[in-house]
């Protein structure tokens, strides 16, 4: 939704003024050395003149100078010319690090969002649109902050100037001073025009990085395919978009710019010429005027100065206009004060009357689950592709949060625990295993206080110990981005560890163990119920999504979902005995296993 | 892809040639600029003019005179404009064009590169290559490069005004400019090395962004989203820190002009008053001289700005030129004109002697592989996970060439080709591959199974999903196959992913296919229509199974048991099963998989 055209100039100076809110110390050192800059710049001119006035004609005229008169040239300019130099560098690192420090701040809010917000909130956010907001986005927003204080600075200089003019000729300076409306006129229709093109150059840049990041990440499938010709032309296509959005605001800036550059040169002609015809009428003496045809000259750079901070301005509101949405999403997952029971056994669960939806789905995904989970159970959940088990597994360490109902673990619903309380309960390893571009130890401790010795048990457990072992530097050996130099079996293996390590009260698996021995996978599940921390009779709870008749033959109970409904419950051979789709599905997984 | 710093000249010449978009038309926009920079000096000069002839005349005001001039003037000031748009307007064309070239071969190339340069590459920082890496070239070219010109012109021009005024005084203002041309060249280094910091470290924050929101899921489940904002605040701060680091060059380089500039002035006004007692120039002389020094030391202070936003450019150029200048280690033969078509009919495999490492002295992942697999045979590769089955997967179907011995793809019949003399364009018509995790695009089912093969219309590829057996399943999505799958196929489960990836391989009908075999459970009903259909799929060609289920080695015509990077067995199932050897151990392990079950199909 494009704001109202005339609020476009308005919305750049509340953005400007948002810049000086939130970096106030900053601004205003890089003001005053601005300002310092300034004086000395005007200063150095009268220096200069006061010098031919009183060294140079004197030693012309008396065809002598003295040494003193030298050496005071020479301190005055070089005097003169180290307070500029403080004004520089001041000018120069104050601005720039107020630039940074808000393109810093910037990234951490829009990434501590990427962090807060729920997983559906990323689920319709690419990724590379997400990179796009904390890096050009943020960038542009604050592009202009850099040549801010010397803009403001430049006002000083404008308003010194002004005063200066208006004492020497009233009339004169009024015929220049028509200089700032048109200044100001220009500038608003160069905000209004440019608006629209930088939001969609904008919009253009994330969608390029949004192609490149998927495309790179689907790498594997488009060598294969031979299809890389074809990705690069669908780069290309937005590529070259970009580029014309980027011509299309070439075209206004390019226009922009001359006109700041010409309206002060115009200015001091108009007084030229205005001025010619006074001084021929005897309205102001020829020296007044060249005084005043000077002053002008003057006004040149600040104006120049002022019109980068407003060009870079449109630029700047539709970059933040990308980052505001992110930093003002909501629908974080709230957290309640309490603790969880923290027993030494395994935990026990009760999922009341869940129903969940995905955003604009005509069918709920899961409907009216009820079902509790004894502590130190295991419980297996059973369905078809598509009956809503990674949702429920999602649901039981509230990766996501049910439409309605309720989900409580030891009798506490989870929306009342304290953030971390339910991580702190519980493991959760997913369908797809994520690994950190960390060392193996990293990405089984994930930071956690656990020593080698734990960890190395932990990857013994998930019959991983063997393997890294043989990786080239052991538990320091780098995985690389997503665990790309491990095999998928690898991957998965270390994130079960991960699980391992951690001793939770709940353990849930979602389809975690596909690639791993069924031997092995019994094994975990034996390890986490005989582990020290659990007394032999009171073991881990594990709820595991799994279509392994060996795995759901370690189950005490199975939960039968279809259609987002548990529509059956009760043991294995139970279940067989009273469920059709139940024996047919596992049956068929059975043979497709191990049918010949 | 570890950065080579090269010189700034060098690195100039290098990105010229990546971008020959930018030569073309460049001589018209230096004409607008010459024209831009003659106005800029003009201008001041006519304002001069105007006031010493017409105002200052000795005989009094000259009106007639100040109006012409005036007007002359306006005309110049307008020409100036007139030049300058146009100037920028060519020059944003041209340079936009040439990026927009640059990023799109920059990008072509990364897929050019093997899956081992992949993987080497954190996606948030290839990303940066092709995105900020880039943009940053764009001030660059469209506001230094032309500024540097036109400051080089303006300097010209004051030092040849200076020469004539006085020698002398030229000579001594160009004598203090000495050093600041040494200290530039020092400064000019230190803020290469400052800027290529930066950008490392704008990859590294995208690298680690991409991270914590690729895995969303496991930072939730995990609770840890302290540490990971803890890491990105790091790397932020990180970039930070670069950026004043660069910041304090550049304040350093400004001031450094500066101070030369007010050295020259002061030497100018005492030596300039001596040289006068001497006789030698008159104070009006001294006077405009030092107007002139001003004039000289302007483009100076520009051109230290020029010189900063060019290491700034230089440092994301120089990260777009070594992707560019990575040779990919896996060459499309048709490059070089040497390239055959693989035979017609079916195709085998053979492996002469083969063996691979990752990395020179690593372990090997394969040695000395000799095997030759029959054409139209399917074959299921089993082993421990490690064991080199991914790795012989991979050198089947060239994604990576083998550090020992050669691949040869073809039948006796028909003759053998070796893998590296076979065009990219025949090889991935001919041999498919299914990768374990079959990745989806941000687009329709149908879309992504049309990756397999362009130009098939949607019913064509519901056909597809039909002779697959899995019509039922496509009619059962909101939209059939013109159902979105979302990011990475985020929408479907990972059964059906893997439905929508065999589904692409099947439409691409190659002639050798290679599977690997996904880990994750597909609903055990459409799991077995899969199998009927992959027997459809594979029948009459070549299959090489990466094997994870008992089911897939015990259809297979026979088994390859790989372990420690070495084929151990081979032969039918039937054989291995009872044979003394690793084959008899995997299959007894898989046995307990269905364990409670005894009952098996035959």
């Amino acid at each position: 939704m494009p704001p109202a055209r005339d609020a476009v100039v308005r919305r750049g100076l509340r953005h400007v003024g948002r810049a000086i809110a939130e970096q106030p110390g900053m601004f205003t050192l890089a003001v005053l050395a601005s300002g310092l800059y300034g004086a000395m710049t005007v200063l150095s001119a009268f220096v200069i003149g006061e010098l031919t006035d009183r060294v140079v004609l004197p030693a012309f005229d008396q065809g002598d100078t003295t040494a003193a008169a030298l050496t005071l040239t020479v301190a005055v300019v070089l005097g003169v010319a180290l307070l500029k130099i403080l004004g520089i560098l001041g000018r120069r690192l104050f601005a720039g690090i107020m630039a940074y420090r808000l393109q810093a701040d910037y990234r951490r809010r829009v990434t501590a969002q990427y962090l807060r917000l729920p997983l559906s909130w990323h689920q319709r956010h690419p990724t590379g649109q997400l990179l796009s907001n904390a890096n050009s986005d943020v960038e542009a927003a604050w592009f202009f902050v850099s040549p801010l204080p010397f803009a403001c600075g430049a006002l000083i200089m404008i308003a010194i100037t002004v005063g200066a003019l208006v004492a020497t000729d009233p009339v004169l300076a009024l015929v220049g001073l028509v200089v700032f409306p048109l200044v100001f006129a220009v500038n608003v229709v160069y905000s209004q025009v440019m608006s629209p093109r930088m939001r969609r150059a904008q919009q253009l840049r994330a969608e390029v990085s949004e192609i490149a990041h998927e495309s790179f990440d689907a790498g594997l499938v488009v060598k294969t395919l031979g299809r890389e010709d074809v990705e690069g032309e669908r780069f290309s296509e937005r590529a070259y978009e970009l580029r014309d959005g980027l011509v299309a605001v070439g075209r206004v800036r390019g226009l922009f710019d001359p006109m700041m550059e010409a309206l002060p040169s115009l200015g001091t002609l108009a007084v030229l010429l205005v001025g010619a015809g006074r001084v021929a009428s005897g309205g102001t003496d020829a020296g007044d005027l060249v005084s005043v045809a000077y002053l002008f000259t003057l006004l040149a750079l600040p104006i120049r100065a002022i019109g980068w901070v407003l060009a870079d301005l449109p630029r700047a509101l539709a970059g933040f206009d990308r980052v505001t949405p992110v930093l003002d999403a909501t629908g974080e997952t709230p957290h309640g004060a309490g603790t969880a029971v923290r027993g030494d056994g395994g935990a026990g669960l009760t999922l009341r009357a869940v129903d969940h939806a995905f955003d604009g789905a005509a069918r709920p995904v899961l409907s009216g689950v009820t079902f509790d989970v004894a502590a130190g159970s295991t419980v297996a959940v059973v369905g078809p592709t598509g009956s809503g088990k990674s949702t429920l597994a999602g649901l039981l360490v509230r990766l996501v949060d049910p439409a309605s109902g309720e989900v409580l673990l030891d009798g506490v619903d989870v929306r009342s625990l304290r953030e971390g309380e339910v991580s702190a309960q519980a493991a959760f390893v997913p369908q797809g295993t994520f690994l950190f571009d960390d060392t193996v130890r990293g990405n089984v401790t994930l930071g956690g206080p656990y020593t080698d010795d734990e960890v190395r048990a932990a990857l013994r457990v998930a019959a991983a110990e063997d393997f890294v072992d043989r990786l080239p530097e052991g538990l320091d050996t780098r995985v690389g981005e997503r665990g790309a130099t491990l095999s998928g079996g690898q991957r998965q293996r270390i994130a079960l560890a991960r699980a391992v390590v951690r001793r939770p009260r709940l353990l849930v698996l979602d389809d975690a163990t596909s690639a791993v021995d069924p031997a092995v996978e019994a094994r975990i599940l034996d390890a986490l119920r005989s582990h020290p921390a659990n007394r032999a009779d009171r073991p881990s709870t594990v709820v595991v999504v799994a279509y392994r008749q060996a795995t759901i033959a370690l189950a005490d109970e199975v939960v039968w979902l279809e259609g987002g409904r548990v529509t059956a419950r009760g043991s294995h051979e139970e279940l067989l005995a009273a469920v059709p789709g139940y024996a047919a599905l596992v049956r068929a997984y059975s043979q497709a296993e191990v049918a010949a | 892809m570890t950065g080579r710093r090269d010189g700034a000249v060098a690195t100039l010449r290098r990105g010229l040639r990546a971008m020959p978009e930018f030569r073309r038309g460049l001589p018209a926009t230096f004409a607008l600029a010459l024209v831009a920079t003659a106005g800029r000096v003009v201008v001041p000069i006519a304002v001069q003019q105007v006031v010493d002839r017409g105002l200052l005349a000795p005989g009094g005001p000259d009106l007639g005179l100040v109006r012409t001039l005036v007007l002359v003037c306006a005309a110049v000031v307008l020409l100036t404009g007139v030049a300058v748009y146009r100037m920028n307007v060519r020059l944003f064309r041209t340079t936009e064009t040439a990026l927009a070239g640059l990023r799109t071969r920059a990008f072509r190339h990364v897929h050019d590169l093997s899956v081992l340069h992949q993987q080497g590459q954190r996606r948030g920082s290839l990303v940066s290559r092709v995105t900020s890496d880039v943009d940053q070239l764009s001030t660059f070219m469209q506001w230094g490069g032309v500024l540097g010109v036109v400051s080089l012109g303006q300097l010209v021009v004051a030092t040849a005004v200076m020469f004539v005024y006085s020698w002398q005084l030229t000579l001594l203002v160009l004598v203090c400019f000495v050093p600041l041309g040494f200290a530039v060249r020092w400064f000019a280094k230190r803020l290469a090395v400052a800027y290529g910091v930066v950008r490392e470290r704008v990859g590294d924050v995208l690298a680690a962004v991409s991270e914590s929101v690729v895995g969303a899921p496991t930072v939730r489940a995990y609770g840890i989203r302290e540490r990971t904002a803890a890491r990105l605040d790091r790397s932020i701060g990180r970039h930070y820190r670069a950026q004043v680091d660069a910041q304090k060059v550049t304040a350093a380089v400004f001031v450094s002009g500066e101070f030369v500039a007010a050295i020259a002035n002061a030497a100018v006004v005492v030596v300039g008053v001596l040289l006068g007692l001497a006789g030698h120039i008159s104070a009006g002389t001294l006077i405009a001289f030092l107007f002139l020094v001003t004039l000289f030391v302007a483009p100076v202070q520009t051109a230290s700005e020029v010189l900063n936003e060019a290491q700034n450019a230089l440092a994301g150029f120089r990260r777009v030129l070594d992707v560019l200048d990575t040779e990919p280690d896996v060459r499309d033969p048709a490059a070089t004109g040497a390239a055959r078509d693989l035979p017609a009919g079916p195709l085998g495999v053979r492996l002469e002697h083969v063996g691979f490492r990752y990395a020179e002295g690593a372990r090997p992942a394969l040695q000395d592989v000799d095997l030759t697999l029959a054409p139209r045979r399917s074959y299921a590769v089993v082993g421990e996970t490690g064991s080199g089955k991914t790795t012989l997967a991979k050198l089947v179907t060239r994604l990576m060439d083998p550090t020992e011995g050669r691949v040869l793809l073809g039948s006796d019949a028909a003759g053998w080709v070796p893998l590296t003399d076979v065009a990219f364009s025949s090889l991935r018509r001919r041999v498919g591959m299914v990768p374990q995790d079959g990745f989806l695009f941000d687009a329709t089912v149908a879309d992504n199974v049309r990756y397999g093969r362009p130009g098939l219309t949607d019913a064509q590829v519901t056909a597809a999903f039909e002779e697959l057996g899995l019509g039922d399943w496509v009619r059962g999505l909101a939209d059939g196959v013109a159902t979105p799958v979302g990011q990475r196929g985020d929408s479907m489960s990972a059964g059906e992913r893997q439905l929508v990836a065999i589904a692409r391989a099947h439409v691409a009908a190659p002639d050798l296919l290679v599977l690997d075999e996904a880990t994750s459970a597909v609903d055990p009903a459409t799991e077995r229509r899969l199998t009927l259909a992959l027997d459809r799929l594979t029948e009459g060609r070549t299959t090489l199974t990466i094997a994870h289920r008992l089911s897939t080695a015990e259809r297979a015509d026979e088994v390859l048991v790989v372990d420690a990077g070495r084929v151990v067995q081979r032969g039918a199932h039937a054989e291995l099963v009872d044979a003394v050897g690793p084959y008899a151990g995997l299959h007894a392990s898989w046995r307990r998989s269905s364990a409670g079950e005894p009952e098996r199909v035959a």
